[in-house]
Parts: structure tokens; C-alpha cells; sequence
């Protein structure tokens, strides 16, 4: 997938992954698409909350090895 | 998405606890809501005030405190009566959260800062432990129940800390 902007997340805890992707994806135009990645185990159903409450969305997601890699669209 | 009937989700919390452990919930939440595109205010009393100080001096004690983990392990009553181990208990609490990747308390008040958390510290409180507005952080409005209630008032989510 194309990404613009990529963001190391790994090795670290809540809330960090969410308030640094809210960061980035700031940092985005409108349609642009952020990769994140992250090994929190919470962060799952923390980037999809926070998708879903801010409209960003999240297209797509998947897991390598321990890490797993999110798809933002900045809304 | 955080904005409904045209306004934006709106947070109110009461941050009244002073130790480090419970310093990270209210800045926590706050700045985490606000990454959430929500409107925080945080009003800090009693003991939660000098969470606002410039120079944060944040311990955490076993005593009467016996759902804190420790290394070794040892009725809680003795625990506390060794010298040193706040300090002890406060220094490994703060390097487990450090090598977990958990942030310091310092970065997530500041990350508050940088997205518009209000701090509202309380004039009261401030009055009682003879604190002077130069101790707090830049950014801190003072102010009491009233400031913090008419902000409360229209919150759709309310938590005393």
C-alpha cells in the first residue's frame, strides 16, 4: 500500500502509539495515508477506537512477527 | 467522530491525588481524549495541585498500599517500616514503567500542554499550602468549584481522580 508517512510505534505503551499517531496524522493532507507500527497488544483496539472517534479510517491492518501495522487515512 | 450536534465531545475530570502513581491517570486520559479530538479540562485540588508545579517531585509509598507489586516479597505492614523504601519502591516503579515503554509522567503533562488541555488549579488549595502561581507550569489558570463546574456542566464524560 502507499503510504506517506511512516511511524515507529514499537516498544511502546499506552497511550503513546495513540497520541503520537494523532501527531502525525496532523501532519497529513486530507487522503494521505499513514503506516503505523506497533507492538502494544492494546494498541489494536486503540487505533480502532480511535479511527472510529476522530473519522480517520483505518483501511487496512495487518501483523508481521509481533508487530502489528496499521493503515490511516487522514480524513 | 468526536463532533456531535455540532459540538465536539467534551471531558471534565478532578485530579485530587499527588503521588505518582495517580499522577497518571487524570494526564493520561486528558491528553489521550484530547488526541481524541475532545475538549479536556482538568481541575487540580488538594493534593493533585502540585501536579501543576514546574518541578515535579512525584513518590509512590507501599504503605497502606498492599495491591502494589513488589519484587520481594513481604508483609506490607514491615515493608513499610524500612528505611528507604519509598525511595526504593518510587525509583523501581519508575524504571518498570520506563523500560515497559510507559511515558513519564512529565511527557504526558506536557503533551496536555501542547494540545490545549485546560489545567485549572485550585485558588483554594493553593491559599491553604502557601503555593505561589510562579511554582506552576505556564499555561495553569486558577480558579474554583464555580470555574471547574461551568465547564463540567456540559461534559459528556465526568471522572473524579
Amino acid at each position: 500500500m502507499k503510504t506517506d508517512l511512516e511511524l515507529d510505534c514499537k516498544g511502546l505503551n499506552c497511550p503513546l502509539p495513540i497520541l503520537k499517531t494523532k501527531k502525525a496524522i496532523d501532519t497529513l493532507a486530507s487522503g494521505q495515508v499513514l503506516k503505523l507500527m506497533a507492538t502494544d497488544p492494546g494498541s489494536v483496539n486503540d487505533v480502532n477506537a480511535w479511527s472510529r472517534r476522530t473519522g480517520n479510517p483505518l483501511v487496512a491492518s495487518e501483523k508481521e512477527g509481533n508487530v502489528f501495522v496499521f493503515y490511516l487515512q487522514k480524513k | 467522530m468526536s463532533e456531535e450536534n455540532g459540538r465536539p465531545k467534551r471531558l471534565a475530570m478532578i485530579a485530587s491525588k499527588g503521588t505518582l502513581d495517580w499522577a497518571y491517570p487524570p494526564f493520561l486520559l486528558a491528553s489521550t481524549a484530547a488526541a481524541m479530538d475532545m475538549e479536556v479540562g482538568v481541575f487540580f485540588t488538594f493534593y493533585g495541585l502540585p501536579l501543576l508545579k514546574k518541578k515535579l517531585d512525584l513518590g509512590v509509598t507501599p504503605l497502606a498500599n498492599p495491591a502494589m507489586p513488589m519484587p520481594v516479597p513481604m508483609p506490607n505492614i514491615l515493608m513499610a517500616n524500612v528505611p528507604g523504601m519509598d525511595a526504593f519502591a518510587t525509583s523501581m516503579m519508575k524504571a518498570k514503567f520506563k523500560k515497559k515503554g510507559v511515558a513519564a509522567v512529565e511527557d504526558l503533562r506536557q503533551a496536555c500542554v501542547e494540545s490545549g488541555v485546560r489545567l485549572i488549579g485550585c485558588q483554594m488549595t493553593m491559599d491553604v499550602f502557601d503555593f505561589t502561581p510562579d511554582q506552576f507550569i505556564e499555561g495553569v489558570e486558577l480558579g474554583g468549584a464555580a470555574t471547574f463546574l461551568e465547564f463540567a456542566a456540559d461534559a459528556d464524560i465526568t471522572l473524579f481522580i
